[in-house]
């Protein structure tokens, strides 16, 4: 059979602008690029502004992420220069973090994946009473009666019937690979519509810290949302009381309907466990510290590397391995297309060099991405929930160890399973789940040093910049959403001299390196990789969708090149 | 949003009687206008009208096309706390090409696009959130192998209205702060001469989006805006003007530290370098995610993200306003609010609906406020 070539572009429901091609035969997927298709060019905006507002300006990286890069730029900052915040502010930290994965990852499961797995239109032809019981045996959850998956039912008949199908125009309805049954299409169409209620509310933790969301304030040396009991302006019983109730329905939400519509979509298709593996190369920087950030030891999901699939060892991340490669992107560097450039060595220059536009084909192009490619040790690396999980699972945790076995046993499927496009996104469940458990002990600990007198939320010793050295740099890891993000900052005479990013969907989304080997999402989708029908690539966008892109945010992104930098600081 | 209906809309219904029919009283469907009506700033008298118009629209096409960009504008929008009834009205309208949401992806998302543009020629709404690469053709952003650039000017050309939603579209924001490497610009530079409001702010508060297309679905034509294409019923005041600190600043109590005793007591924010005085938005009015908090009242001092170029114009955030200091930030900001005020309205038949801005500003203020009938130049945005 001949090879089919296959361009998706835009992909849709994920943030930003992707554009995927790929080579089809015999009904799998032979060749797959990556192209990012937007550039923003924002690094040179960032030299020489003053490094308190970074925060602000990486924020602005990405609206769905939208705390990650705030926070990751406020621990370069501290980092550089030696700053340590007080507890309730790593604590309140950890509580608008923790929600955000939260939001962000039940936002992605019904609203940007659950499409690639559930049939809208096949939900019209289900039995309300059928969904009910099917519903009451996966979770306690009060909307589950059979008179409320009737009103969705005929909600969605309504609408069908307008012929006016909007969002849902086009959509893959009566794809030979959707496989639910029509009782299951209408629970998670129900569900789709109540998490887009839910998310609203439980966000809402971000403006009562953070002023608004999306893009809530934050504060290099702590927060700046005062503690006082006794102010009706401040963060008072009244605030800590809606956070309270907030983090309760965020857990009900997320064990009584997200984990629990998961494994059961999960266990129809296990076979999606056999494919979109990809690199088997694994990286976390590890995430919520209990103490302090550099405090590593306390990270509640740990730091590490997990190589070729070996889940019996661990090794450590060492940052000065971590090298930047355009062979394939957009980009110039002084020392030529071949070169590797540490971070710290970083240039973005961009020179596009592809066909003039209207684009038909870019497979065949040596350069066809805005995405730089980041290689660890030379090796391509997926950062992300899975990655998290395996490094966490191989570290010992005993949460994750716990969980994944919830999903070996509940899906009745081996370890083998995870390296796939379906343990992508169990692995994003699980740690929701754990995640929504974690939140009530970091707001247990605020409340409980409040109790004891201790409402500080700032560290102003450092603010006024005649405090700091004549020069400093640092570097704040985080793990985000989407994976392994890292921004390096260098001060110089009270202004950044030189800020950059290493960004999670960079690593994923990347193009070749220079010695051909694809990034993760390419390799993903040629790992036996189906595509039954070429002209309605629904299988592509499920391996795609499983790593939840964030385009904005890869594009590169935020480094300043400035003043040569020799050493190298580690934590 | 975005709810499938428990019962169809069919061919002529009213709003009314639909509303009705899917379980919503003529009575709730009232008090979400008075609602809306407020939102608006118009005077409790025009409940009726705002009632009307909503029961006579038919489902209007939307496209919405998503340029360079974070998304949090789209974010935002999801966020619109309006209740069922809101979520009811939004669903009124037919969400025809929307890349966060829709189903359809590559050939099948542009066929929708392609199908939507032909049918509803000169008539559909266009939303806008992202800017536009300007510099090298246009190459720094493209969708479907063709540049941002050429898809808005196709996809401009039939629009009826466009509503700019987000500092990007309005301006660039932050890929557009110094020295703007990609050349970009705001939506209005590339669709000069179409009917446009910019809904400012980085992000902009979800219920303004809705008002203002709620507002159009009204009367017809967008709402009239100030000289900087913002409709004036959300940005027509300062922040300065409205703010629960305010009583705080008249008297001298100021915050001189991040955390200090007065920070605690939710004083003043204005020497740890906040914007208010010199930004237009309705943040503290409106409030943040169903009337949650705000910026100022989570205890940081304002961005001014809702002012063209704040990036370079308000940075760095925490340096305290130039040119201004103690009561001399009244006189100085109380110049530019009441030049805005005359430039802004001018020409417009808003007269009545900037009467009843006003109107409810004073009831919520208690305070004076700028009384003057329209003068001088008109805006060239806020009209169709």
């Amino acid at each position: 059979m001949a090879k089919t070539k296959i361009v998706v572009d835009p992909i849709t429901r994920i943030e930003g602008h992707l554009r995927i091609e790929a080579q089809a035969e015999d009904g799998k997927i032979s060749g797959a690029w990556a192209t990012s298709t937007q550039f923003r060019g924002i690094e040179i905006i960032m030299q020489g502004r003053d490094p308190r507002d970074a925060w602000a300006f990486t924020q602005r990286i990405c609206g769905v992420c939208t705390v990650v890069h705030a926070v990751a730029s406020c621990r370069a900052v501290e980092d550089a220069l030696n700053i340590r915040i007080p507890p309730n502010a790593n604590s309140i930290r950890n509580l608008i973090h923790g929600m955000q994965f939260i939001q962000d990852h039940v936002i992605h499961f019904y609203h940007l994946h659950a499409l690639d797995w559930v049939d809208v239109v096949s939900a019209l032809s289900a039995d309300p009473a059928a969904t009910s019981r099917l519903a009451q045996s996966l979770s306690p959850w009060p909307n589950n009666s059979a008179t409320h998956f009737g009103e969705v039912k005929d909600r969605l008949k309504g609408f069908v019937g307008t012929g006016q199908l909007g969002i849902f125009t086009n959509g893959y309805w009566g794809h030979p690979a959707y496989k639910l049954p029509p009782e299951a299409n209408l629970m998670a169409v129900a569900h789709y519509l109540e998490a887009l209620d839910w998310q609203r509310d439980c966000i809402r933790l971000h403006t009562i810290f953070g002023g608004k969301n999306p893009h809530p304030n934050f504060l290099v040396g702590g927060m700046a949302s005062a503690i006082n009991m006794d102010s009706r302006a401040t963060i008072n019983a009244v605030s800590l009381s809606e956070i309270h109730g907030m983090i309760a329905r965020a857990q009900a939400f997320v064990e009584q309907v997200y984990w629990p519509d998961l494994l059961a979509i999960a266990g129809f298709y296990k076979d999606w466990g056999a494919i979109g593996g990809g690199t088997g190369n694994y990286l976390a920087v590890g995430e919520f510290p209990e103490n302090d950030v550099r405090d590593l030891d306390s990270l509640y999901f740990p730091r590490g590397i997990v190589m070729n699939r070996d889940l019996t060892k661990v090794w450590p991340y060492e940052q000065e391995l971590v090298k930047e490669y355009i062979n394939s992107s957009w980009y110039e560097y002084s020392k030529g297309d071949e070169a590797g450039l540490h971070p710290y060595e970083g240039e973005t220059k961009a020179k596009y060099s592809g066909p003039p536009t209207p684009w038909t084909y870019l497979q065949g192009e040596r350069k066809y991405s805005w995405m730089k490619a980041p290689r660890y040790d030379g090796h391509p690396m997926e950062v992300g929930p899975l990655a998290r999980a395996l490094v966490a699972f191989a570290s010992g945790h005993r949460d994750v160890r716990e969980m994944v076995k919830e999903v070996m046993d509940r899906l009745n499927v081996g370890p083998a399973a995870l390296f796939s496009t379906l343990g992508r996104t169990a692995a994003r469940g699980m740690e929701t789940v754990l995640l929504a458990r974690r939140m009530g002990h970091w707001y247990d600990g605020l409340v409980s040093r409040i109790q004891n007198g201790d409402t500080r939320t700032h560290n102003g010793e450092k603010w006024d910049p005649a405090t700091w050295p004549a020069k400093a740099q640092g570097y704040g890891f985080l793990d985000a959403p989407r994976g392994a993000l890292g921004h390096w900052v260098q001060i110089e005479n009270q202004k950044i001299a030189r800020y950059q990013c290493v960004v999670p969907s960079t690593w994923n989304c990347s193009p070749r390196d220079q010695q051909g080997q694809p990034g993760p999402y390419e390799a993903a989708l040629m790992d036996h990789h189906p595509l039954v029908k070429p002209d309605q690539p629904l299988e592509i966008l499920r391996t795609i969708h499983s790593f939840d892109p964030c385009m904005a945010c890869g594009v590169h992104v935020l480094d300043a090149t400035g003043a040569e930098v020799s050493a190298v600081k580690v934590q | 949003m975005f709810y499938p209906q428990s019962h169809p809309w069919s061919e002529g219904e009213s709003l009314t009687g639909y509303l009705e029919r899917s379980g919503v009283s003529r009575r709730d469907f009232l008090a979400w206008c008075a609602e809306i009506t407020a939102m608006l700033g118009l005077a409790s008298t025009l409940t009726p009208r705002v009632a009307e118009a909503l029961a006579t629209q038919k489902r209007p096409t939307v496209i919405w096309m998503q340029l360079q960009e974070c998304t949090g504008c789209v974010e935002s929008f999801i966020r619109s706390d309006a209740p069922t009834v809101g979520d009811l009205v939004l669903d009124v309208i037919s969400l025809d090409y929307q890349h966060t949401l829709m189903a359809a992806a590559g050939h099948q998302a542009e066929d929708a696009l392609k199908k939507s543009l032909a049918a509803n020629d000169g008539q559909y709404l266009l939303i806008v959130t992202g800017s536009v690469p300007m510099n090298d053709d246009g190459i720094y952003l493209t969708i479907g192998g063709r540049t941002a650039r050429d898809i808005i000017r196709e996809v401009g050309k039939g629009a009826k209205a466009v509503i700019a939603v987000g500092a990007c579209a309005h301006w660039g924001s932050v890929q557009a702060a110094k020295p703007n490497p990609t050349g970009a610009v705001g939506v209005a530079e590339v669709l000069g001469g179409k009917p446009l409001v910019n809904i400012a702010g980085c992000p902009p508060i979800a219920d303004v989006i809705t008002a203002t297309v709620v507002y159009y679905l009204t009367f017809g034509h967008l709402p009239a805006a100030d000289y900087d294409g913002r409709p004036l019923f959300a940005y027509g005041a300062r922040i300065h003007d409205q703010c629960n600190r305010r009583a705080n600043f008249d008297a001298g109590q100021f915050v001189e530290h991040f955390d200090d005793d007065a920070a605690r007591k939710g004083w003043c924010l204005y020497h740890m370098g906040c914007k208010g005085p010199e930004t237009f938005s309705p943040c503290p009015i409106i409030l943040w995610n169903d009337k949650t908090s705000w910026p100022i009242g989570a205890g940081h001092p304002c961005l001014g993200c809702t002012e063209r170029h704040f990036w370079d114009t308000m940075t760095p955030f925490y340096g305290r306003l130039p040119n201004v200091g103690g009561f001399g930030v009244e006189r100085y900001a109380d110049t530019i609010g009441a030049a805005l005020a005359v430039g802004a309205t001018a020409g417009v038949a808003a007269h009545a609906i900037a009467t009843g801005v006003h109107q409810v500003r004073e009831r919520r203020r208690n305070l004076p406020v700028i009384d003057k009938p329209a003068g001088g130049e008109g805006g060239s945005h806020g009209q169709d």
